[in-house]
């Protein structure tokens, strides 16, 4: 049990899925469904591997294919028609529930509620099987998860710096008048989207495997969808560390009370954090790092 | 299958009952949104609030049950009318997915509060309704109960709204914000007249739903997501569209879970709900 290199492996996992969200999010796309495509990921390749023995890399290619399938369905007539702003928020929360519910319903497969552990490959002190994708050892995972985290950042960098981006940013603030200077904003959406989604698809197959259980709770529905859109907030949307420092400081503030007060006060860390929401939605919108950043430039 | 199958039709008069309670459970909601244009993501969880209230007022404390569910109309009340003098009004002028978003901040602080205060264990009124027997089909008295109050709490509001000086002004901030404080209406006292209705409405469903349901932290994510879909289906800020599409999302429900699971039923109404917005975005009876 390496308990800091733990931490470390939550907050470049989270940092990363929680930058696929932010794609879309700073871009006026705030979606509450995200909670669906970890989900997708996290179980079709647990269900996968523990009923046909499917391998996670060609069942990871399964839950993409199946996340993008998805992502299109929703994000197709959603921009189509223009449903923006929480009319997007709420159709994206009723998917994420959809998803919750369908793993929840099909509980003689996916054990329900209770969740699911992928089976084992690692037999007779093996610490690693490649093909089952399981690694017992700490620092391969800390390896691959930095890995995506550094992927996530350069995804991030790359559109930043893209026609796209300017293309999405006109569109959030005019959708009307960027569609009138020949922007395809249905299309403009729909490919971030897909990006965004699919990245996320990815952090609950990494979940999945590094965690080796998954829960509809923890994994998909209102809860975790809302989750990575308050993580966001909280450390920043608009700069690009800005969701690695929400899903570190919502990490350690709940690790840091219960080192000190042990398990005594079961929900304070989630109630500081949620006044500590508000008020940062309140008087401080760009969340930790995006008001950090100022203070320092107007110095 | 029979067409006259006895369940069937007990499912079908029961989604009618639930249709009730749901209706009842997306009045406040929908009220908040038409006046105030601001949708309470948190809704649920001030229903979580009055749900506790009445627990304790009346098992731990003995107040009769009449009275505990009084007080706690009062205080999910207050706590409407502070959420909005606290939260909302800072952000009324911000971005409306602010007003989105700090609402949901407000879910997580009630839920996690709630946790601290009252431990995760689910808390059970101990009082059972009798259930109500009509040939071969059984109905619980909470459901009738809380369809009975549905109704007259809609044609409570309609008319508060049509027949009242206050209800005139509240329909008319509605219509134009910008206008109605050169008529002598301010807007700020009916913002905050409107949020403590819209919470003592919570309070009311509360007190139904504490007679069906046990209570614990995390209930309001079982019911919520399905309010705000119902307000959203009925064309937001419409309270008779709101009160069409709890029914219809309720024999979605009812008969779904008759036929298959009932966590199908559920992803049937959801799946329903997206396929409305896809058709109509504006709701099945939008302004």
């Amino acid at each position: 049990m390496n308990y800091p290199l733990h931490l470390a492996i939550l907050v470049l996992l989270w940092g990363y899925i929680y930058t696929s969200w932010a794609l879309m999010g700073r871009l006026g796309l705030v979606s509450f469904g995200h909670g669906a495509f970890m989900g997708i990921g996290a179980y079709t390749v647990v269900m996968l591997w523990n009923h046909f023995g499917l391998s996670p890399w060609l069942g990871g290619l399964v839950a993409l294919a199946f996340t993008a399938l998805v992502a299109l369905l929703i994000g197709y007539p959603c921009f189509r028609f223009r449903i923006v702003g929480h009319y997007f928020a709420l159709v994206t929360l009723a998917l994420s529930e959809v998803a919750r519910l369908v793993i929840v319903a099909l509980r003689d497969q996916t054990g329900g509620s209770l969740g699911a552990t992928p089976e084992s490959a690692l037999r007779e002190g093996a610490t690693m099987s490649l093909g089952a994708l399981q690694f017992s050892s700490k620092e391969i995972w800390l390896v691959v998860v930095a890995a995506f985290w550094l992927g996530g950042l350069a995804v991030w960098r790359a559109l930043d710096r893209s026609m796209g981006r300017l293309a999405l940013q006109a569109i959030s603030e005019e959708e009307e008048a960027a569609a009138s200077v020949g922007i395809h904003v249905t299309r403009a959406k729909l490919r971030i989207t897909l990006v965004s989604a699919l990245m996320t698809c990815a952090g609950g197959i990494l979940y999945a495997q590094y965690q080796l259980y998954v829960n509809p709770d923890t994994v998909a529905g209102i809860a975790i969808s809302l989750q990575m859109v308050f993580g966001v907030i909280a450390g920043g949307m608009f700069v690009m560390l800005g969701p690695t420092v929400g899903a570190a400081f919502t990490l350690l503030l709940a690790e840091g009370l219960r080192l000190a007060w042990g398990n005594r006060f079961p929900a304070l860390d989630s109630t500081i954090y949620g006044l500590m929401l508000v008020l940062f939605i309140i008087y401080m919108p760009k969340g930790i790092l995006g008001a950090a950043l100022d203070a320092l430039r107007r110095r | 299958m029979d067409i006259f199958d006895v369940f069937l039709l007990e499912a079908i008069v029961n989604g009618l009952l639930l249709g009730g309670l749901l209706a009842l459970l997306s009045l406040g909601l929908n009220l908040i949104f038409g006046v105030i244009d601001v949708v309470w993501i948190c809704y649920a969880e001030l229903i979580m609030c009055g749900m506790y209230t009445v627990y304790y007022l009346y098992v731990q404390y003995h107040w009769p049950l009449a009275l505990a569910m009084l007080a706690a109309i009062a205080l999910v009340a207050l706590l409407g009318f502070a959420l909005h003098q606290f939260v909302i009004r800072p952000v009324l002028s911000a971005e409306p997915i602010n007003q989105l978003l700090v609402t949901g901040g407000m879910l997580f602080f009630l839920q996690a509060a709630a946790t601290l205060a009252f431990g995760i264990e689910f808390r059970n009124l101990g009082v059972t309704l009798p259930s109500v027997r009509v040939g071969e089909m059984s109905f619980s008295a909470a459901r009738l109960l809380a369809f009975t109050l549905a109704l007259a709490g809609v044609v409570g509001l309609w008319l508060f709204l049509r027949k009242t000086y206050l209800g005139t002004a509240i329909r008319a901030i509605s219509q134009d914000r910008a206008i109605m404080p050169l008529m002598g209406v301010s807007p700020a006292r009916i913002f905050g007249i409107t949020s403590a209705l819209g919470g003592a409405l919570a309070g009311l469903a509360a007190c139904l739903l504490v007679l069906q349901y046990d209570v614990h932290p995390a209930i309001g994510l079982s019911f919520g997501p399905i309010v705000f879909l119902i307000c959203v289906l009925g064309g937001l800020g419409n309270l008779f569209g709101g009160f069409v599409a709890a029914f219809v999302f309720a024999q979605f429900i009812a008969v779904g879970g008759f036929f298959f699971h009932l966590e199908w039923g559920y992803v049937l109404a959801f799946v329903f709900f997206i396929v409305v917005m896809f058709w109509r975005p504006q709701g099945i009876l939008g302004r």
